[in-house]
């Protein structure tokens, strides 16, 4: 038996934890062989709970565990602790969890059965679509720390951060429009119901009793619909009003008080039924609209700031005692320690080691730089090598990089600077409307006064806008799913409306229009011979610095020497034996110590140097995306561009050839630089487009029109913006964006359709005629008829375009 | 007639009992997570599972 199953090892090795290939079988349990001693720790830890289960569900739901379990002892902090928790009452305590690994049904089963590994935890339920769990424990028995080494020793490390809870606060109002659904949908139902004797026109077999009953019961049911289920729309068109502005819902406010009053008369008098059935319909008609315009992305957010990528706890020192804070309580002349691949979060000043400070998170640049001691570090760096410490210079929230976000585009609320279109047009409908009713009056008071009351309500009635209404929720909504499925998460419809009045488009570069993966590589210096390349490639096999691995990818030849006394220094460069001839790779100071340090060197560069003679270097040149050049050829005609960037102006020449001619080309700019030149376009009248990606483009992006944020990962990375675009569909952004325009075209025809039946509604209220059973008619078959040809045109419209 | 108004409050009610079941729902978070509960009904009991898994293993040895 054994025999058998190392047979099957051997032909591939694959880890049984997190499935990854494994070089050996060094790690190995009860037949089980692990890629590294993290994996088989966590299989340990559940297979000494009698947790195995968890490898049945699914076949290697692990992901590698290469971090060790990091000391969580400051989460007992109970300052801290108020701030996470979701409740207490001293025995039991809720805290939920944002679990960014969770992927699989495996993941669901190990995280609902937590209270396994400790009594303390009593229970703890996953929702997978969010990635949170929330987790009920009892403090007495196990420390909240303890709780969160858990989830991280199997693997299900929690992000934590003290943003505030904004999801909750949308999740709220979701709930509130089902129930005003329901509700609507309910009592729609029935008054259709008890009006269809109305609308058979067997009134003359029903006895007079029964219909007053039945208009009674009507009344009943419209109560709800008219105080609950359309309140929105009334605080909606009075909020407009108050601000001087006749927004889409002030007709509709209208619409519904008249259905509803003059209704309400006509039963009281026991002079008609109503249109109640109208009412309601067309209440519930709206909310569903409401409902498909609300598409969200549970796990998408859109409103992060740096507080959700910094660490809330840092470790400082002081007189050789390390010890863990929270980070609001991090203050100036702090001593700060940060390790390995930790983030800085704050301007501080190096004082002990070698910092390599990796800006990817900010700027989107993957190459590290080097700073040395007594040199500032701006926040948002990470760490990459030895442990250094650090003398904080700023506050958290004061730092270059924090401070953007005291900036007014952050604090108040953003607001669009075009009117939408429906906005738009219902004021002029509400005049017209409000014109027509006044010259009816007056015909009919001069005719006949008897007619004027119901010829003036049906014409208020017959106006309500209902179509006019629907068609933006639901042309934008159909465009904000068919944008979803090729991964452009775009946050609310207004953000459609927005991108479909774009006229300028600015672009970061790097992490934006560069792949962050690639990197173009140019060797200058003497050829190298194969022997040579094969030598380089061997060395810098052994690194994972992001240079060695873009030098091997570079390099033709076959790694295959063996190497001795490998070195690496971080910030510096690589030095090995092979074949007893000692090979240097880095920076030019550290092949040739004499050379003049020039850190703010343009192009990166890797020199090479074998036997202490230099042959040449590596010189690294942005790549940019492959689908740019077609993006551009797109749009350059029809939008005037910018590029910002905050590097230097090194690759000028290169985007010169790119970009065309028109285009205005800034370096070396600071984040509110960004922010100022979108300002600025702004002033100037421009719809202005930023597409970005660091936490650099956060005030950008939040200033201008529309947003968009490049991400590798959507899950993973996203300053504050309205859509969030996965990196590989980039191809695709023109598209997008002429399907924008193409929505507001859907939304202006569906105008016209409902125009239309608003002008047959017309024909008959200003002639007094308009019975209930015509208004029960003409309203919900307008909004079917919008909402089928809205549906249907932007379908058909994303199929012809590739978006479907 | 008076048979009908019996009947139609008969069925208002029943109804009503209908729409508070949903608005229960509602409140009660059903709706909040669609996915989960969907995969949760669908894990073993601890023990009958460890004994079948235990069976398929053995088969596949053998």
């Amino acid at each position: 038996m054994p025999e058998e199953i190392s047979h099957i090892v051997d032909s591939k090795l694959i880890c049984y934890h997190c499935g990854e290939e494994c070089p050996d079988d060094t790690y190995k349990l009860n037949d089980n062989v692990f890629c590294c001693n993290g994996c088989k720790t966590v299989y340990e830890m559940l297979k000494s709970n009698d947790l195995c289960d968890y490898y049945a569900y699914e076949e290697t739901p692990g992901l590698k565990k290469s971090e060790p379990v990091r000391n969580y002892s400051y989460l007992d902090d109970p300052e801290l602790q108020e701030k996470l928790i979701d409740f207490t009452d001293g025995t039991i305590t809720t805290i939920t969890f944002f679990i960014p690994q969770m992927h699989c049904s495996s993941c669901i089963w190990i995280l609902e059965n937590l209270y396994k590994f400790n009594p303390g935890i009593i229970e703890s339920k996953a929702d997978f679509l969010k990635k949170k769990v929330s987790i009920k424990y009892a403090p007495d028995k196990i420390l909240l720390s303890k709780v969160v080494e858990l989830l991280d020793s199997i693997g299900y490390e929690p992000s934590l951060n003290l943003e505030a809870e904004e999801k909750e606060v949308s999740s709220d109002h979701t709930k509130k429009l089902y129930y005003k659904i329901g509700i609507a949908g309910f009592c729609f139902g029935n008054i259709m119901l008890l009006s269809f004797p109305e609308y058979l026109s067997i009134v003359d077999q029903v006895t007079d009793d029964i219909k007053q009953i039945f208009s009674f019961l009507n009344l009943l049911l419209a109560l709800p619909v008219f105080f609950y289920s359309s309140s929105e729309y009334f605080s909606s068109a009075y909020k407009g009003l108050k601000r001087k502005f006749i927004n889409i819902d002030v007709p509709i406010a209208i619409g519904i008080s008249i259905l509803f009053f003059r209704s309400l008369i006509e039963v009281i008098l026991q002079t008609g039924v109503g249109y109640f059935d109208s009412l309601a319909g067309l209440v519930f008609f709206l909310l569903i609209g409401r409902l498909f315009q609300n598409k969200t992305y549970d796990t998408l957010n859109f409103e992060r700031n740096y507080k959700s990528y910094f660490p809330i706890a840092v470790t400082i020192t002081k007189n050789s005692n390390e010890k863990t804070i929270p980070l609001d309580k991090l203050r100036v002349g702090q001593r700060l320690v940060i390790k390995n691949n930790e983030l800085i979060p704050t301007d501080s000043v190096l004082i002990k080691g070698t910092a390599n400070i990796d800006y990817s998170f900010v700027t989107g640049e993957a190459a590290p730089v080097e700073r040395k001691n007594g040199d500032l570090i701006y926040a948002g760096g990470k760490q990459i090598g030895g442990l250094i410490e650090l003398e904080t210079v700023k506050e958290v929230s004061q730092s270059y990089l924090t401070e953007l976000w005291n900036d007014k585009v952050f604090t108040d609320k953003k607001e669009s600077r075009t009117t939408s279109l429906a906005n738009m047009v219902s004021k002029y409908f509400t005049f017209i409307v409000l014109a027509i009713a006044a010259a009816t009056a007056v015909y009919w008071l001069l005719n006949d006064p008897a007619i004027t009351f119901n010829a003036v309500t049906a014409i208020l009635i017959i106006a309500c806008p209902c179509a006019l209404a629907l068609s933006t929720p639901f042309t934008l909504g159909n465009t904000m799913r068919i944008f979803g499925r090729n991964k452009f998460y775009v946050k609310n419809a207004a953000a459609v409306e927005n991108l479909a009045n774009i006229d300028t488009i600015i672009f970061d570069k790097t992490g934006t229009i560069t792949d962050a993966d690639k990197a173009e590589i140019k060797y200058e210096g003497e050829d190298l011979s194969d022997e040579q390349k094969s030598i380089i490639k061997s060395l810098v096999k052994n690194s994972s610095h992001p240079l060695s691995r873009k030098i091997f990818n570079f390099l033709e030849a076959i790694p295959d020497k063996s190497i001795t006394d490998f070195m690496e220094i971080p910030g510096k460069g690589l030095q090995a034996f092979i074949d007893d001839k000692l090979i240097k790779l880095g920076s030019e100071g550290f092949i040739n110590p004499d050379a003049p340090i020039n850190p703010t060197g343009i192009t990166t560069q890797v020199f090479v140097s074998i036997n202490g003679r230099v042959t040449g270097c590596f010189k690294f040149f942005n790549s940019y995306r492959k689908s740019l050049k077609q993006v551009l050829a797109n749009i350059s005609n029809k939008y005037s561009l910018s590029v910002l960037s905050g590097d230097n102006p090194s690759e000028k020449e290169r985007l010169k050839k790119i970009f065309p001619d028109r285009t205005e080309m800034k370096f070396n700019q600071s984040p509110h630089d960004k922010l100022n030149y979108i300002s600025t376009l702004q002033s100037k009248n421009k719809n202005t487009l930023m597409i970005g990606d660091g936490l650099n483009d956060a005030g950008a992006l939040a200033k201008s029109d529309v947003g968009i944020s490049i991400s590798e990962n959507v899950n993973n990375f996203s300053p504050a913006c309205d859509s969030i675009l996965d990196s590989n569909s980039f191809d695709m952004l023109p598209a997008f964006i002429s399907f924008a325009k193409l929505s507001k075209k859907i939304i202006i025809a569906s105008f016209i359709i409902s125009f239309l039946y608003n002008l047959v509604g017309l024909f008959f209220a200003v002639q007094g005629l308009l019975s209930p059973l015509i208004a029960a008619i003409l309203m919900p078959l307008s909004s079917i008829s919008v909402v089928v040809f809205t549906s249907f045109t932007t379908t058909a419209f994303a199929k012809m375009k590739g978006l479907l | 007639m008076m048979v009908i108004v019996v009947l139609i409050s008969a069925s208002l009610l029943v109804a009503i009992g209908f729409l508070a079941a949903f608005l229960w729902a509602v409140k009660s978070g059903q709706y909040d997570d669609k996915y989960t509960p969907a995969v949760r009904i669908l894990f073993d009991d601890k023990k009958k599972n460890n004994e079948t898994e235990k069976d398929i293993n053995s088969e596949e040895k053998k």
